[in-house]
């Protein structure tokens, strides 16, 4: 369970999040909505450590953690990012198995053995050895999916899902975020598309513009 | 024929010096031009003022001043170095300054989003550069990386002025002893198979970085 309390985040003064108060239950999916430019973006990156708070508390299972710092213990947030941001440098497999084997110290073979099983598991068999340039803007994505997945993460976040992707490519993100909350995934889903929210929001946060 | 071969072995030995400021310049440089290029890149004022200032002397006078500085100059103060190492400091100090510029850019041209994917995928500062901004840049410089080495090959035959027994100083003794124009035009030659050499490695380089994009 992830629980945030009172988050305030400001740029140069200008105040963006006020006084945020969320929480996410574990295996339940959270999307965050609201109009352009209302601080979608910057509460996922301060949930995700890329960016500090002002001030506010952030609790995981009860116990408060501070997302900038928290990087020596057990991987908390898996981010896809809007551009999905693949290493083009590497290959599929290697882009999966990199932080895997340098950061938790699996092995190449255990790395590479539940590498392949999540790329199945997306659809993206036969891809392992193709660089990102190769693939597809749909078949990026789930690439940079499984590769926060390999982290066994405790919560993913998702930033635009849909925004980089042909419309009809909707509803395969929505079944690929549903399958994972299937498997007991919890996830955390920034969209402006309002009918793809409600499709697959247990609970919705609606982020206002501050004037 | 007979006389190529009678002075073969002195522009051969001086080849060795030449290509041994080559070599050198190159695996002390290239690694340097990275550290200063990423120091050019910190938000530590103080650094990169200092490190502009460096770059600005480097670029800003001539090589040959440098040289002529280094070993004629510098023992005024008390300084003295070997004639060899005179050159080798004066070439490293410079091609760094050359090369840190390169990568400086090439660092720039790295998204910021690769190193926040990186950093949420908890890798290490240093395993990041190693793994996924190195080789990214390395794509980026190596053509102009490839002038710059070229154009070392050529440079290195200013190590003339300090006295240092380089190819050009050996064709051209040769070249007044024995009045004629054989051992600059076997000069010429041994330095166009140098940097014809030098452009083969470099076209295989780029070949093996276009497998990604
Ligand atoms: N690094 C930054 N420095 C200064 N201001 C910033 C920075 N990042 C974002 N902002 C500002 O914060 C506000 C919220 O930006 P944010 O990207 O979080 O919005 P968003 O809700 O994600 O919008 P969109 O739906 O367009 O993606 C905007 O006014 C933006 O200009
Ligand atoms: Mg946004």
């Amino acid at each position: 369970m992830l629980e945030l309390k009172n988050i305030t985040k400001r740029f140069a003064g200008k105040l963006i999040l006020d006084g945020v108060n969320l929480t996410v239950n574990d295996g339940q999916i959270l999307t965050i909505v609201g109009p352009s430019g209302a601080g979608k973006t910057t509460l996922l990156r301060c949930i995700s450590g890329l960016e500090e708070t002002d001030s506010g508390d952030f609790f995981l299972d009860g116990q408060p953690f501070n997302p900038v710092t928290n990087r020596n213990n057990d991987t908390v947030m898996g981010v896809v990012f809007q551009d999905f941001q693949l290493f083009p440098n590497l290959t599929v497999l290697q882009n999966v198995t990199l932080a895997p084997t340098m950061v938790l110290k699996q092995s190449k073979a255990e790395a590479e053995a539940t590498a392949q099983r999540l790329l199945k598991q997306l659809n993206l068999d036969g891809k392992a050895d193709l660089y990102p340039y190769e693939l597809s803007g749909g078949q990026k994505q789930r690439v940079a999916i499984v590769r926060a997945l390999a982290m066994r993460p405790k919560l993913l976040c998702y930033d635009e899902p849909t925004s980089a992707l042909d419309p009809d490519l909707r509803k395969e993100v929505e079944e690929i975020i549903l399958k994972l909350k299937a498997e007991g995934m919890t996830q955390i889903v920034v969209t402006h598309d309002m009918p793809f929210a409600e499709s697959i929001a247990d609970q919705m946060l609606r982020v206002e513009a501050k004037s | 024929m007979n006389y190529v071969s009678q002075i073969l072995p002195s522009l051969i030995s001086g080849t060795g010096t030449t290509l041994s400021i080559f070599f050198w310049t190159l695996i002390i440089s290239v690694p340097l031009g990275i550290l200063v290029g990423l120091g050019m890149i910190t938000n530590f004022k103080p650094l990169t003022w200092l490190i502009d200032v460096y770059v600005w002397l480097m670029r800003g006078t001539p090589l040959l001043l440098q040289l002529i500085f280094v070993f004629y100059g510098l023992p005024i103060i008390g300084i003295v170095f070997q004639r060899y190492d005179a050159a080798l400091f004066a070439f490293i100090l410079n091609y760094t300054a050359y090369f840190a510029e390169i990568f400086r850019g090439g660092l720039q041209a790295i998204p910021v989003g690769q190193y926040e994917s990186a950093r949420v995928l908890r890798l290490t500062n240093w395993q990041t550069l190693r793994k996924i901004v190195i080789p990214q840049v390395v794509k980026i410089v190596l053509p102009s990386i490839g002038n710059e080495v070229i154009n070392l090959i050529k440079d290195s035959s200013l190590v003339y002025v300090i006295g240092l027994g380089d190819l050009l100083r050996a064709g051209n003794v040769a070249m007044a002893r024995d009045v004629t124009l054989v051992p600059m035009v076997l000069v010429a030659v041994i330095y166009l198979l140098l940097t014809a050499v030098c452009t083969v490695v470099l076209k295989r380089l780029e070949k093996h970085y276009s497998a990604w994009r």
